[in-house]
């Protein structure tokens, strides 16, 4: 036996129309059992359609899902063992704490002394002991979710839904929150499905993200894969920032590879494209990958530039816009195409950003394996 | 001003202004001094009962003991107990019905339901003694089912009321709840008892309390409707009226406001006066 993931979910050909409108176009995708996965899309793609699916609160129009193995074709949701955390928490409010996080036990069958260990389980791991006979509307937004999410847990079931979990809390409360899911996650052990449309929420949280645009899954990798390797423009631009220019391609060898672009010149990478010589591609370049130079120190670094092209790339342009966000200062630079581009510089010293102001002339570089290229 | 003057009166404290305390008191006259009156002249000892004479409890006996009085309050209670049973279920099913589901002829049933409480309600007492009549309604049925026609036609211009509190009630259910009862394994009917009805609770208090005491004061559609041996509490004050305002009248009518006061507290107690308010 290898130990190959086993699939806890899988999509396979699901189409989903409403109407004329088709909101998951034949999307096929298999959640690995255990993993924390994270349905990543602007809103209105289809991501949230695509959870219900899974829930048993919409049906597919075309296509099949199967949780451990078995379809899911007219089983209704209260019938799945899979359990969801809504996004306005939908905690019932004329019940306590307690008899919230019972009630799926309840219904379940579930008797005496075992509800009370269980709910009494559930409520300490979401870190809510003691609050068994508190009201929902005596506490907060954050704790609300808690009891939402021990309802849910407590059902012990394959896999946990959660749709938008955190939009609703403010920054600071999500940032902690976004440790303690992924904390209690591998806690329980239990298969995480998250919707969000914030990046950072899932670069943050998951073992594997399914970017959706337009109900198409447009790329299916790891965090780090999903940043540093794009597979297309519309990845690159929806996670994180990013400056694309487009170009053509011009020399395409194992090892290197130019790209003419009008806005940006030349750009060398280190490695090969493969793709057909002089077609249309595009470039894509991290502002936190180019190094900005103080007025000054470009000279120097040229001229280091101009004896190994293949390692550097190198252009200039003139401080149009500058936004000081304490750790890093965020620059929109117009180059000498008339392009524009974004740069961001950490503030590494109290007083780096005092280096620059508008209308400075400056120049910067970038690794040559660090632009992107996008073939589509 | 020194009782009050601990702080200056804001802008917007108008309950702390003297312009609005006068206004508040005159309107506060003008809705119970009717009523005050009503209930002070119950305790007249004078027949005629138009100057105050000195006090007696005499009239409370007689009203007590007037058999026919005694008689159409115990047909008024019954009526309205009835009445406000049907149309809670009724208006409640029909108020879910229009929220939840869509089906054939739906617009219409929507617009006509609350018809019954548009209707002058002299043109529904025409109506209904007309239907009963062509319809040959028995009239020589045992107590309490001579009280069919009466009690038929007061669930007709109740229910509506019910339907109209519990359909604002229902506009701010979440059907997320709903869905997460299904999700935790419930049926359709284990989230209906479960999440929906405990939802709708106030709306349901708040149209029981209007329907009962909607039911118990008709007198019009009544009128048209009972036959000589089904004599309503307000049919019959009126009849007694007809011949001389007595303080038994008064009496009698006092009697019914204190019932329906502790009714009402009764209903506010039971319900909590949070959840009564959140309903408007």
């Amino acid at each position: 036996m290898t130990d190959a993931p086993k699939p806890i979910i899988q999509i396979q050909n699901v189409t989903k129309r409403f109407g004329k409108m088709t909101a998951v176009d034949n999307v096929s995708l298999d959640i690995n059992a255990g993993e924390f996965f994270v349905l990543l899309g602007p809103s209105g793609c289809g991501k949230t359609t695509l959870l219900r699916m899974i829930a048993g609160f919409e049906l597919p129009t075309e296509g099949r899902i199967l949780i451990d193995g078995q379809n899911m074709a007219g089983i209704p949701p209260n019938k799945r063992p899979v359990n969801m955390v809504f996004q306005s928490y939908a905690v019932f409010p004329h019940m306590s704490v307690a008899d919230n996080v019972a009630y799926g036990l309840k219904i379940a069958g579930v008797k005496g002394r075992e509800v009370q260990d269980r709910v009494t389980e559930a409520l300490e791991l979401v870190k809510l002991g003691g609050f068994e006979t508190r009201m929902p509307d005596q506490m907060s937004g954050g704790q609300r979710q808690r009891v939402a999410l021990a309802r849910s847990l407590v059902m012990r079931p394959k896999v946990l839904l959660l749709d938008e979990p955190l939009s609703a809390l403010d920054a600071k409360l999500r940032a902690q929150m976004q440790f303690e899911l992924s904390e209690l996650q591998e806690k329980v052990g239990i298969t995480f499905v998250t919707v969000t449309h914030d990046q950072d929420e899932a670069l943050s949280m998951a073992c594997r993200i399914g970017v959706i645009n337009k109900g198409e899954v447009a790329q299916l990798a790891t965090p780090s894969d999903l940043y540093e390797y794009p597979a297309n423009r519309f990845v690159a631009d929806f996670v994180g920032s990013v400056n694309i220019f487009e170009g053509k391609l011009t020399l395409d060898e194992p090892d290197r590879a130019a790209v003419d672009c009008p806005g940006l010149g030349k750009v060398y990478l280190n490695h090969g494209v493969t793709g057909p010589h002089g077609a249309d591609i595009w470039v894509a370049l991290r502002p936190e990958k180019i190094y900005l130079h103080v007025p000054g120190e470009g000279k120097a670094v040229k001229a280091a530039a101009q004896d190994a092209p293949d390692g550097y790339n190198f252009a200039r342009g003139r401080i149009k816009g500058m936004s000081y966000l304490g750790d890093i200062t965020l620059f929109e630079i117009e180059l000498e195409t008339g392009a524009r581009i974004r740069v961001s510089r950490p503030n590494l010293s109290r007083r780096d950003q005092e280096d620059f102001t508008w209308d400075d002339k400056v120049s910067m570089h970038w690794r040559a394996d660090s632009p992107v290229v996008l073939l589509g | 001003m020194a009782l009050l003057g601990r702080t200056p009166v804001a802008p917007l404290e108008y309950s702390r202004t003297l312009w609005m305390r006068l206004w508040v008191g005159a309107v506060m006259i003008f809705l119970y001094a009717p009523l005050i009156v009503l209930m002070i002249f119950s305790f007249n000892d004078s027949k005629r009962n138009v100057v105050w004479r000195g006090f007696t409890t005499k009239y409370y006996e007689k009203a007590m003991a007037n058999d026919a009085l005694v008689e159409a309050l115990v047909n008024s209670l019954t009526i309205a107990a009835l009445a406000t049973i049907a149309s809670l279920v009724l208006g409640a099913v029909a108020a879910v019905m229009l929220w939840r589901f869509r089906f054939p002829l739906k617009g219409a049933v929507d617009g006509t339901i609350s018809l019954p409480i548009i209707v002058p309600e002299i043109c529904l007492g025409v109506a209904f003694l007309m239907f009963f009549a062509a319809v040959d309604w028995p009239t020589d049925l045992a107590w309490p089912f001579n009280l069919g026609a009466i009690t038929i036609a007061h669930i007709t211009f109740c229910f509506p009321f019910v339907t109209m509190v519990v359909r604002s009630r229902l506009a701010s259910f979440n059907r997320e709840q709903e869905e997460a009862a299904k999700d935790l394994g419930a049926t359709e009917w284990q989230v209906f008892r479960d999440v929906l009805i405990p939802h709708i609770k106030p709306a349901l208090v708040a149209g029981a309390l209007l329907s009962f005491t909607l039911s118990l004061d008709d007198f019009v559609i009544t009128y048209f409707t009972s036959g000589p041996d089904t004599i309503t509490f307000p049919v019959k004050v009126y009849s007694m009226v007809r011949f001389s305002v007595t303080p038994e009248v008064n009496a009698a009518s006092t009697l019914l406001i204190i019932l329906t006061v502790v009714l009402t507290f009764i209903a506010l107690k039971l319900q909590g006066v949070k959840a009564i308010a959140e309903t408007h």
